[in-house]
């Protein structure tokens, strides 16, 4: 099966931040006649990023010798003749464990708790809590900043498209939804406890998008989705792939711009 | 570069995030459209012949750049190797567009972005760390701040 083996590579040694990083002593077994095999160990410069375990010859290595891919893994303390020696195993009967030993306790652990955590679905899950909770703290913000008005009436009176009323079941986070972030055009005018000091400037908008482009679940009403768009963050998650891709494009120009100036200065 | 082809083999059988039959080309030389079952696991697009168990190769979805190319068509190329794509040509617009939203999130950095992003939110707005109650408030995939893309 083919790999992008040089982008894998790329993203190994490039200078995106580690999760962990460190030497540790893999085992490597040999088998020879007779069932009889040698155990020995090789020290590798080991460097997790996400659900990946890439592995150097030496720290300096501009590629990786290795990678094992993550997800689905077991991390377990080893039993092993080496102290500190811990084992990344997988499912599949037939699979081999890998072995490694840390320089001491406190290594062994961090690096244990670190690949334990390291797989996509564990961020998933994290992420998803997260947003669930986002979601809930607007709301109980939303409810609490909430004028006597009841919802079904206080939508009307904002939007007056009816084919704006909102369909999603949650229309206190409609009414008030953007409050914390001081979005423009809700009357309602709520605001966040720490409005003025609490968050960082939002980003600049971004150039104006089609309004049929991808939002997901969230919006289905075309001015409710510009009104997003407008917004530069939301606790939706729609709205954050926005977000995400507004820097992306920033990013994107500032690197042509930046290799640009390296061509001239390089003339 | 070494890796663990046989545990990349079993994640390609795991229930995908997202499959379908789809036109897609390599950048190779010479290179055609042809009909695959590409389907999305974790931060993996693998891609199969459409009667074939094993799929033919895997691109691990990390700092990719997703493209809307022309009609129903999108890209795939790699931040070092910006021009060349892998193509994908899809039957409908709007699932050309529900493949780029989704390829755009399959990222693990997408994912730890997310949740620095939440983390922080929710933070301001409640002055708690959410994270401190499953205690990996410290770990260095969810800090703030130092990472930069």
């Amino acid at each position: 099966m083919k790999l992008n083996e040089r982008s894998v590579a790329h993203y190994a040694t490039c200078d995106s931040p580690a999760d962990h990083a460190g030497f540790l002593r893999k085992r490597v077994e040999r088998h020879h006649h007779h069932a009889h095999h040698t155990t020995s160990y090789q020290r590798r410069w080991f460097v997790l990023k996400g659900n990946l375990l890439f592995y150097f010859e030496e720290r300096e290595s501009r590629e990786p010798m290795g990678l094992v891919v993550l997800e689905g893994c077991t991390v377990e303390l080893c039993e092993a003749a080496e102290e500190f020696a811990f084992a990344i195993r997988f499912d599949d009967a037939g699979a081999k464990a890998y072995v490694l030993v840390a320089n001491g306790q406190a290594a062994m652990e961090a690096w244990v708790k670190a690949l334990s955590r390291a797989s996509f679905d564990y961020m998933r899950l994290v992420v998803r809590e997260l947003e669930k909770q986002l979601e809930e703290a607007c709301k109980s913000l939303a409810a609490c900043r909430k004028s006597p008005r009841r919802s079904s009436s206080g939508r009307k009176r904002h939007l007056s498209n009816p084919a704006l009323l909102p369909v999603q079941e949650k229309p206190a986070v409609l009414e008030n939804g953007y409050c914390t972030w001081g979005s423009s055009g809700v009357p309602g005018g709520t605001s966040c406890p720490d409005r003025d000091g609490g968050y960082s400037k939002p980003p600049p908008l971004p150039p104006r998008r089609r309004s049929a482009a991808g939002s997901a679940a969230g919006s289905p009403m075309p001015s409710l989705s510009l009104a997003l768009q407008e917004s530069p963050v939301s606790p939706e998650t729609a709205c954050f792939s926005k977000l995400h891709n507004w820097y992306g494009q920033e990013i994107a120009v500032l690197r042509r711009e930046w290799l640009e100036r390296q061509q001239r200065g390089n003339l | 570069m070494r890796y663990n082809e046989r545990e990349l083999l079993s994640l390609a059988r795991q229930p995908a995030e997202k499959a379908a039959e789809i036109l897609m080309r390599v950048p190779k030389k010479g290179s055609v459209l042809k009909k695959r079952l590409v389907k999305l696991v974790v931060n993996f697009l693998f891609y199969f012949r459409t009667d074939e168990a094993e799929p033919i190769g895997a691109l691990l979805l990390e700092h990719c750049r997703i493209t809307k190319e022309e009609e129903n068509v999108f890209s795939i190329s790699f931040i070092e190797e910006p021009e060349r794509k892998y193509c994908f040509e899809c039957d409908s617009e709007q699932q050309c567009q529900e493949w780029i939203e989704a390829l755009k999130r399959a990222s693990y950095e997408f994912m730890r972005r997310s949740l620095i992003f939440y983390r922080n939110e929710i933070q301001k707005m409640t002055g708690k760390d959410p994270l401190e109650q499953y205690g990996i408030s410290e770990e260095a995939r969810f800090q703030l701040g130092t990472r930069k893309q």
